[in-house]
């Protein structure tokens, strides 16, 4: 966070408002994928890591051509390609840029316990604010998309900043820039919208009947959408979830649950408490006592 | 539990009972208060107690695991005198006797009431759930599938604040029922606390007939 930020709209663990005096006038921003256009160069994988100065360990092959073969701490974005045999008998290769999706209800935000180790800013992107870190993992927990990994060395959480720190100077994110085919663009989610629809419909005139906008209702939509050939079968691409949204068990878990819990044990010592000054101390006194000794004494 | 007697006081609890007791307690006190400060915001300061947020999240656990292992012990030495009887039936019908201090109208009373019992099965489920859910949460050492982890996380919340609310509880019963708190420091309790509380028992340790 080295830029001072008078953006945040949504704070982890918090309950007030954070400094938002600067909004996004100009609109919200979005990153576009056009998976359909997507060559599966990994360019914008290295882009990533060039800017963010990542480097994940060599690892091994795995049988496909996914490289590494997850997100980490050190990869926060990956092509995941799929293997897809259509109803024509044709293979489709389906390759999709896998990373946080900047959801406008972010599952990870609301899941975190630590104040201010996730922030949302005005323009829509969802950061993560190591220093606050404790590394519990609940951002795991919460995320539909699996997308948040723990670092191993400092047991921090990192994932796609959605370069953040690129787009508060006003430049487009690392891998935008470096898209040899123009697959993945940025701007303002209305002109990424926008975008999108024109594709969809040169890819509908090309016979993708299904072609499509991904941009989830479930988590209010999200500041990364990708454009599908089979907006209808999301999880062809490589397990993009369908309908996601933040699950149930963590919406009770970290919503009503919160004041609920609390409340419970507040009342639970309250009315302790009105006992004790209704009723009082059940005290043993010197007739117990008495008795008590009687008892004694009969016994042989 | 050997009876003996100090200047005519009832050893209600050894001291290994007592320290295993207050083992259990301790760990508790601390778990509570480091769960808090992870379940909600308002609390997050706690964990300023134990050293700020990743030292509590380190630490939670492995309190947990001191106060499930030192609870195990516990349980295994009272469980026997924690078994429900026909008695504690009518106990329970009469609870309104049992909050208003009319002890006189309440049947015979063993080792421990009715209410002592369901509090200690409270205990031993809320741990059974804390322990396994809190394996499941616990991402340094274990990887268990999102949804599992979904379900531990409620789970163990749901468990946590049972149990802490049946301790505030417990908590207050001991200081409500005055003399209560030394069988658990000192060990003893007077014959009149026994004879009037534990009516059965005291004639049980003391080899009275029934009448």
């Amino acid at each position: 966070m080295a830029l001072q930020s008078l953006d945040i709209i949504r704070r982890s663990a918090t309950t007030l408002p954070e400094p938002q005096a600067r909004g996004a006038h100009t609109g919200q921003v979005a990153k576009l994928i056009d998976v359909t256009k997507c060559i599966g160069c990994k360019a914008c994988q290295v882009a990533c890591m060039e800017w963010n100065d990542l480097r994940d360990e060599i690892g091994t092959c795995t049988g496909h051509y996914d490289n590494p073969h997850d997100l980490s701490d050190q990869s926060w974005t990956l092509m995941r390609f799929a293997e897809y045999e259509n109803p024509k008998g044709d293979l489709e290769w389906l390759i999709r840029k896998d990373g946080c999706m900047h959801c406008a209800d972010p599952g990870c935000l609301k899941a975190c316990p630590s104040p201010g180790a996730i922030v949302q800013y005005a323009n829509g992107i969802v950061d993560f604010h190591e220093e606050n870190c404790i590394g519990c993992g609940y951002c795991i927990t919460g995320c539909p998309f699996n997308i948040p990994r723990i670092s191993k060395k400092d047991h921090k959480a990192y994932k796609c900043t959605l370069c953040s720190d690129r787009v508060a100077v006003g430049l487009e994110p690392a891998c935008v820039k470096t898209c040899p085919t123009g697959a993945i663009v940025f701007g303002t989610k209305e002109d990424m919208q926008q975008h999108a629809a024109e594709r969809i419909e040169d890819l509908k005139s090309r016979g993708f009947e299904q072609a499509g906008l991904y941009d989830p209702e479930g988590v209010g939509g999200t500041h990364v959408m990708y454009v599908l050939h089979h907006a209808d079968q999301p999880q062809l691409y490589s397990g993009l979830p369908e309908k996601p949204k933040i699950s149930a068990m963590v919406g009770l878990w970290k919503g009503v649950g919160k004041p609920l819990g609390l409340f419970a044990i507040l009342a639970t010592a309250a009315v302790g408490f009105l006992h004790y000054l209704r009723v009082g101390r059940n005290e043993t006194d010197e007739r117990d006592e008495e008795a008590a000794r009687r008892e004694l004494e009969k016994t042989p | 539990m050997n009876v003996e007697r100090k200047s005519g006081e009832i050893v209600r609890y050894e001291f290994s009972t007592r320290l295993n007791h207050w083992i259990v307690a301790i760990s508790f006190i601390l778990l509570a208060l480091s769960g808090l400060a992870l379940f909600h915001p308002a609390l997050f300061w706690l964990t300023t107690l134990f050293g700020g947020g990743p030292w509590t999240r380190i630490l939670h656990p492995f309190l947990g695991l001191v106060m499930v292992l030192a609870f195990a012990f516990l349980a295994v030495k009272l469980w026997r005198y924690n078994v429900l009887e026909p008695r504690d039936r009518q106990w329970l019908r009469q609870i309104d006797d049992v909050l208003d201090n009319r002890e006189e109208n309440l049947p015979d009373v063993g080792r421990y009431n009715a209410g002592q019992k369901l509090l200690f099965y409270a205990i031993v489920l809320c741990l059974l759930g804390l322990f396994a859910s809190g394996i499941v949460m616990w991402r340094a050492y274990f990887a268990f599938p999102v949804e599992v982890i979904r379900f531990a996380s409620l789970l163990h919340a749901v468990c946590a604040l049972v149990l802490i609310c049946a301790i505030v509880v417990h908590i207050y019963a001991a200081i409500w029922v005055k003399g209560s708190m030394r069988a658990m420091t000192r060990g003893t309790v007077s014959p009149g606390w026994a004879w009037k509380h534990h009516r059965a028992w005291f004639r049980e340790v003391e080899g009275i007939e029934r009448k």
